[in-house]
């Protein structure tokens, strides 16, 4: 099953369609599509197709250096490299962080999970589901939602303000802040600062409640579609908290199968390794995880806002759980288990991470002056975060000279590449097979791909680059020119 | 009025060898999207689904050049644009990732892909789907000409907001100490 349409039998006899690049996603990627001459397809591939070395040029940096240079990254979520990697660094300077700092990093994180799902939902993904897949291509983007539904458009663009202005409270600024530190954070919040944020969070609560009820309407007026839609059955990972509870800062890993069975729970993500293991293939930078005791065939997973949100026992706020409940029964469980439904479970989110910023700034320890903890020196540390995109992975050691010697990073958009792919396969197989390719048909392969919020620039982090053999192919496969090189 | 100042300016963003925080930042300017959106329209951008850059009259480039398909990227938005602007750290100067430039990249992919401990069956990306990565990271100015340098990683909205105004009102753009910045 998870081998089909992945590699034609004779790729050489076949038309060649390209999705290049992919729009309304964040990074570098296309979709190739190879079709025969009855417009079957034969063949259908997300490629990572750019190749960066952060894992390598980390190593022999001071370790404080690394919660600032790593969140580079990302521009979207940068929030989510900073706070992993001084999670996994707390564990080597030994610290159990205050109560202070703990919060200051959940308030920046829960900032961070609803201005990046605002900026998905209403910025990149909302022209395809307001307009419809196939819609005029010159409209379908935020300047055409703004025309059409400028309180949407405006919304959208409010919660994403209000989730970076958090950001910048607690990191000192909206992109690449630097206000997490190994062993706790470099500043607390002013009253001022608790106040401005106070003023606008019942609003972005009231928004974020609007926003779950639209892609519910949406869901309503499209059922049969949006139930089908690029949807498969796939395992599960999430972190989730000691009690069940959905945690996006911290808890422990919990895998499921299609069914809901759990596979492992509560696993303490410090022994990540003996979980997952990584696949490549020769045509994506991306490796592709599994479950080890899966193995790669069946072993693939799904991970972020879907997974989090049906996966969890409940959400720890009330208005994000109710609607979380009626989510799960709607349509006899049939949205929760269909790929758009990563739309709906991530406006729960947002909706999740607003009651959460709002509990937060009525806790008082936000205004506190102990900062930093310390204790016993480690050599190694891991870190895991769900960011917006889903599970993230820092693992760290460090010498004696306080250099980073290893840094291995598992970044969550990695953790969709198979799903992505079965998704893209369903999608070619039921809307273009056998059908006469057009500009809005190749849409719906992208739609099935934003569903996933796909980071692709997160997604190249660890590589070099330099393949050693590349070669130059003509459309029809034909092998131009080869070039190695050593 | 002349015809220019009525008609509204098309502009192109892309994102190269960069984290999209440029773009990022650009949103950072707010609602105040939506009085740019009555001086401007876009062409290719991370936002549109246009896929190639067609006659524009300003170019935003963010990220430096890794790969073969950056340089094509690069050359397409130069030859359309009638002001090209590099945008961040990595466009001006190689940033963050040019950091693998003192790296054996062969050495790299042998360690990310072969002897990584995680990796089951080790092989190296090769497919021709792949573009061709560059030994270096390079900036934007040693492939094309380029107009003018926005420095920061990455500038703030508000000095975004100031070029750009400056720029459609037909003003040189200036921005001042306050909105310069290299972080």
């Amino acid at each position: 099953m998870t081998q089909a349409l992945e590699t034609a039998a004779h790729p050489e006899k076949l038309r060649r369609v390209v999705i290049e690049p992919l729009s309304r996603v964040e990074g570098h990627g296309k979709v190739t599509l190879l079709l025969d001459e009855h417009g079957h397809v034969e063949q259908a591939r997300l490629h990572i197709v750019e190749f960066r070395a952060f894992e390598k040029f980390i190593q022999g940096r001071p370790y404080w250096e690394v919660p600032v240079m790593v969140q580079r990254l990302c521009g979207i979520c940068p929030v989510s490299h900073h706070l992993a990697a001084c999670k996994a660094l707390d564990q080597v300077v030994g610290a159990v962080l205050t109560p202070t700092a703990e919060k200051i990093r959940r308030l920046m994180h829960y900032g961070q999970i609803l201005q990046s799902h605002a900026l998905h939902f209403f910025h990149l993904s909302s022209p395809d589901l307001l307009f419809g897949f196939d819609s005029d291509v010159g409209r379908r983007n935020i300047v055409g939602v703004a025309a059409a539904y400028p309180d949407v458009a405006r919304q959208g663009v409010l919660l994403r303000k209000f989730g970076q202005e958090v950001i910048r409270h607690t990191a000192g600024k909206r992109i690449h802040g630097t206000g997490s530190v190994p062993g706790g954070v470099n500043k607390s919040l002013t009253q001022a600062e608790r106040d401005e944020l106070l003023k606008d969070c019942y609003q972005m609560i009231a928004w974020s409640r609007d926003a779950v009820r639209l892609v519910r309407r949406l869901f309503e007026q499209n059922l049969a579609m949006y139930r089908s839609f690029a949807t498969f059955r796939s395992h599960t990972l999430s972190l989730v908290r000691a009690d069940g509870a959905l945690d996006l800062y911290h808890g422990g890993l919990r895998a499921c199968d299609s069914a809901g069975n759990k596979i492992f729970d509560h696993a303490d993500y410090d022994h990540y390794w003996e979980r997952i293991a990584e696949d490549v293939k020769a045509w994506s930078y991306m490796k592709f995880p599994y479950l080890k005791e899966l193995g790669s065939d069946e072993g693939w997973y799904r991970v972020g806002p879907l997974t989090r949100v049906t996966r969890c026992d409940f959400i720890p706020t009330p208005l994000a759980d109710r609607e979380r409940r009626e989510f799960m029964a709607f349509d006899d469980g049939r949205a929760a288990a269909s790929t758009l439904g990563f739309h709906w479970a991530r406006m729960i989110e947002m909706l999740h991470a607003a009651e959460a910023i709002k509990d937060l700034l009525h806790d008082d320890d936000l205004l506190g002056t102990d900062l930093m903890a310390g204790g016993k020196r480690e050599a190694r540390g891991v870190g895991v975060i769900e960011a917006p995109r889903g599970t993230l992975i820092h693992h760290y050691r460090v010498d004696e000279n306080d250099q980073v010697v290893r840094a291995n990073l598992i970044v969550s958009t990695t953790h969709n590449n198979q799903a992505m792919n079965v998704a893209i396969r369903e999608v070619a197989r039921k809307y273009l097979d056998g059908r006469e390719i057009t500009e809005g048909l190749l849409n719906h392969i992208e739609v099935a791909v934003r569903a996933f919020d796909p980071c692709l620039s997160c997604a190249t982090h660890a590589v070099g680059k330099m393949p050693l053999s590349v070669q130059l192919v003509e459309a029809d496969g034909t092998v131009v020119d080869t070039k190695v090189r050593e | 009025m002349t015809d220019v100042t009525r008609r509204k300016l098309r502009v192109a963003t892309t994102s190269l060898a960069g984290c999209f925080g440029c773009h990022m930042s650009f949103l950072d300017i707010d609602e105040r999207l939506f009085a740019l959106l009555e001086r401007v329209e876009f062409d290719r951008s991370p936002l549109t689904d246009i896929k190639h850059c067609g006659p524009c009259d300003i170019g935003i480039v963010e990220g430096g050049i890794c790969n073969a398909e950056n340089v094509h990227v690069l050359r397409e938005f130069r030859a359309n644009c009638k002001i090209l602007i590099a945008i961040g750290a990595c466009a001006v100067n190689g940033g963050l990732p040019a950091q693998r430039n003192h790296l054996d990249l062969g050495q790299c992919l042998q360690e990310v892909y072969l002897t990584e401990p995680s990796v089951t069956n080790g092989m190296i990306p090769n497919d021709p789907e792949l573009p061709l990565p560059l030994d270096k990271v390079h900036p934007l100015h040693e492939v094309v000409k380029v107009d003018y340098f926005i420095p920061g990683c990455p500038p703030s909205g508000d000095a975004i907001w100031k070029f750009l105004t400056d720029l459609i009102d037909g003003r040189t753009p200036k921005l001042g100490p306050d909105l310069i910045r290299y972080d």
